[in-house]
């Protein structure tokens, strides 16, 4: 019944998707005028009815229905309850279902609060929007439905892949989702500000909270993922460059661009066409990024739902979506009138520099993932990994880290490097002082066999992280408002962050050890030793627990347990690591197998100051929130304002 | 300071460059389209090859697996003559697949060496009563050593191995029927290769 009363939902919001473009498009004609009004109360709808239909998913996986393939696929009764829920959306139907979910409530939220910008152009963003949807209600509704019955229910679920269960995915992937999914409003935006020709200071100022909290999630998200892959893959890396990271990152990248040249937009009014540009390919890359998971024309770990046919089916989704936006740019970016002029050092100019490094990143990230599938082509087979992308992309981020500490200094439109101001007198030799030590300390710390790039990194963070805080010299910290200070944490994440991967690449310290119990080893400042192993088990699994006592530097002992668990629906294995987590970095342990002469093959890993790389990662986020928070609040005091001023005149008026 | 222009790529210039400017975007998701549109109909083969095809066997000599055979050590592969070294463990459900395919090979006259992956002699024993036993000898790596030293990603794999050693070819996954012909051509062509 509830798999009815789910798909009924669907095809209802599918209906009144179709009904939101045709409504949306016949009211931008002169005679369809009247239509407009329909088009707020329709995308409202279309949200609320496709949230009813994730519910009806969620409630099959809560109880279990195992009538419903999808659960019989990826549900077990025995699961604990957090992974039933997560199962939801662990797998391609429930996944496309969220998508659509996201996309319609993103909808739904704009239809009811966005009231800035000019109603033509909202009418088309909200049709732009039912256009996108309208495909992957389609591509559910006939390629994946997750609410499809067995002729005869099973006895029993098949389960969740082990690496799935675990608490970090619970949340990754929605987290993930509203970013990328987020983005579609940002490319809605800029389709309908494409239709009216309508790109502006409003235009903006009424896509720039989308764009941010979009970012905010997408920023979570591939942190949390960052380290999810670290501690349940036991490998101890956390970044692989893996398709489907990249697939995360492409977006992200594209997104910051976009963020940062809607400021531009916002307050300069220029960089119009160059706006609306990103605002198409953040999405895309979002979309992108899908199909290449999803298709699985690229071999990756996380080859999940990998099906040819879907991946036609998104593809055509991808061709028409993307195509026919830039097609759109095409046409009409040429009539998008010039935004203003400014000056080469000024803010503008530093920020262009930010998002053409950006692009570029983005560029090399997008070659480096795609460049197996066009040597396949060929016949060649590749692989690329760190040793491309890694000085491939410093390339281009190093100089924009740079660029990053001088650009919140400078002023809009026109700067001067030296002038009459009073301390800005001291600016070139300042620049020119920390870059001087920055290299001395870089060319040091490569005399110390330390490789260039985590050399660079550690001798550029502490500057950018000093710089990123400068904006708030000689501000009262009280009365600044939250957006500066978004910017001061968001840009000190990126430098914590930059210290933290250039650290643990520097200084890892890797143990491979074969210890019978009682013996002891070095690892870094660490002493440790393996005091014993013993069964354990848990809901659906069991596993072999060791017992190992860990010191550093000689002070007080602390137990770690690292495990090796074996499931069994469906059956598989999974290392949990075990961590020490330090102020200074991170001690990282896990059991492997036990050798024929009955020693237990251990592997150690010291990574210093690891922890900041996610630590950054959200600060970064946290940057955003606040900024997004101070935009928020100052919203609703302009429109409490508004409300009072309103009542007053009405009031006088009587 | 010079001003120049602000939307750098894309404002209402009207010069021809820049127009051709706009269409940039479009061409190059053109060209991204073209390509996928060729990966998804040209699936890529994920089978990870040996690098070691054409190479000597590394130096190993591994302990019996079954009572009844003998453990297997390279000099077996240097008496002049091609066999065909099967990658396998009773664990494997396609290794067992393949078993008729392999006896079909003993049955021609190739002599047939395993080494048995992570295997219980036990478990091997059961196995090998059940689906027959076409290997002259079986060597046991517990360790997956030699495994890792020829290359190979996974079980059932099947490496055509010349007279004096050297690795002439690498068969991915189970023997299937139609199999049998192609693999007993490449132990005729080792044959000839070694002879002459």
């Amino acid at each position: 019944m509830i798999a009815e009363v789910g798909l009924a939902l669907l095809w209802l919001a599918a209906a009144l998707a179709a009904l939101q473009l045709v409504v949306g498009a016949l009211a931008l004609r002169p005679e369809g005028r009247a239509l407009a009004g329909l088009v707020r109360p329709v995308a409202v709808m279309q949200g609320l009815l496709v949230m009813g239909a994730f519910a009806a998913l969620v409630m099959l996986f809560v109880t279990t229905d195992l009538s419903v393939k999808l659960v019989v696929d990826n549900s077990h009764s025995a699961k604990p309850l957090i992974f039933k829920i997560a199962g939801t959306w662990g797998n391609h139907e429930g996944s496309m279902l969220l998508w659509v979910t996201i996309m319609a409530v993103a909808g739904a939220f704009v239809a009811l609060i966005e009231r800035r910008l000019d109603e033509a152009t909202l009418t088309a963003t909200l049709a732009g929007q039912a256009f996108i949807s309208l495909g992957f209600y389609v591509f559910l509704l006939i390629a994946s439905n997750p609410f499809a019955r067995l002729a005869q229910p099973a006895d029993e679920g098949q389960g969740l892949n082990p690496l799935l269960q675990d608490i970090g995915l619970a949340f990754h992937p929605p987290t993930l989702y509203v970013g990328y999914v987020g983005l579609s409003i940002a490319f809605s935006f800029a389709i309908g500000a494409l239709v009216t020709r309508n790109v502006g200071p409003a235009f903006a100022r009424a896509m720039r909270p989308w764009v941010l909290g979009a970012w905010i999630f997408l920023t979570l998200g591939i942190t949390a993922g960052s380290y999810w892959a670290y501690y349940t893959l036991g490998w101890g890396g956390w970044w692989f460059w893996d398709p489907v990271e990249n697939a995360s990152l492409m977006p992200w990248l594209a997104a910051t661009a976009l963020l940062h040249s809607v400021s531009v937009l916002q307050s300069r009014d220029a960089l119009r066409a160059w706006t609306v540009m990103l605002g198409v390919v953040a999405f895309s890359m979002s979309m992108v990024g899908t199909f290449l998971v999803r298709s699985g024309i690229l071999t990756s770990v996380h080859a999940f739902a990998v099906d040819p046919q879907r991946g036609a089916f998104i593809l055509a989704l991808l061709a028409i979506d993307i195509g026919g936006a830039l097609a759109l740019f095409t046409l009409r970016a040429g009539t998008v009138t010039e935004g203003k002029r400014f000056g080469l050092v000024s803010r503008e100019a530093a920020l262009v520099f930010n998002n053409v490094m950006l692009s570029g990143i983005l560029g090399i990230v997008l070659i480096g993932t795609l460049y197996p599938l066009l040597t396949e082509a060929y016949g060649v087979k590749v692989s690329v990994g760190a040793p491309y992308f890694n000085p491939a992309a410093g390339m281009f981020a190093f100089p924009m880290f740079v660029v990053m500490a001088v650009g919140p200094l400078l002023r809009w439109r026109q700067d001067r490097l030296s002038g009459a101001r009073s301390g800005r007198r001291l600016w070139p030799l300042a620049v020119c002082l920390a870059l001087v030590l920055a290299v001395l300390v870089g060319v040091e710390l490569t005399a110390h066999g330390i490789a260039l790039l985590p050399a660079l990194g550690l001798s550029v963070a502490p500057g950018l992280l000093l710089a990123s805080l400068l904006p708030l010299r000689g501000r009262n910290l009280r009365r600044t408002p939250l957006p500066v200070w978004g910017m001061v944490v968001a840009h000190a994440g990126i430098a914590v962050a930059l210290f933290g991967m250039a650290s643990e690449s520097a200084f890892s310290v890797e143990r491979l050890a074969a210890l019978s119990i009682g013996e002891a080893r070095e690892v870094g400042p660490w002493r440790v030793s393996l005091d014993g192993m013993m069964p354990v088990a848990g809901p659906n699994w069991t596993a072999l627990e060791a017992n190992v006592t860990t010191r550093y530097a000689g002070g007080t002992p602390v137990q770690l347990h690292p495990r090796a668990e074996t499931f069994t629906n469906p059956p598989g294995t999974r290392n949990e690591s075990a961590l020490e987590t330090r102020w200074n970095g991170q001690l990282y342990v896990v059991l492997g197998e036990q050798a024929e002469d009955g020693r237990w093959q251990m592997r150690f890993w010291w990574k210093p100051f690891v922890p900041l790389i996610w630590l950054g990662g959200a600060l970064v986020g946290l940057g955003g929130a606040l900024a997004l928070l101070g935009r928020v609040m100052s919203d609703i005091r302009r429109l409490v304002a508004k409300d009072k001023i309103a009542w007053r005149r009405m009031r006088q008026g009587r | 300071m010079a001003a120049y222009e602000a939307g750098t790529m894309s404002q209402a210039d009207p010069k021809p460059r820049l127009r051709l400017a706009l269409w940039l975007p479009l061409i190059l998701f053109a060209a991204l389209f073209a390509l996928f549109v060729h990966g998804l109909t040209n699936p890529a083969d994920t089978n990870v090859a040996s690098a070691f095809v054409g190479n000597p066997l590394p130096q190993f000599d591994l302990p019996p697996a079954a009572a009844d055979r003998p453990g297997l050590a390279t000099r077996a592969f240097q008496t002049g003559k091609p066999k065909l070294l099967n990658v396998f463990a009773s664990w494997c459900v396609p290794c067992a697949a393949e078993a008729p395919q392999l006896a079909a090979l003993a049955q021609a006259g190739v002599e047939v060496d395993g080494v048995a992956i992570h295997d219980q002699r036990a478990d091997l024993t059961r196995f090998l009563a059940a689906n027959g036993n076409p290997y002259a000898a079986i060597g046991r790596d517990d360790q997956r050593a030699v495994q890792l030293a020829i290359g190979s990603s996974g079980v059932p794999e099947t490496y055509v191995i010349d007279g004096r050693g050297v690795i002439r070819y690498q068969h991915i996954g189970d023997i299937r029927p139609e199999d049998v012909p192609k693999l007993l051509a490449r132990v005729k062509d080792a044959g000839k290769g070694a002879g002459s």
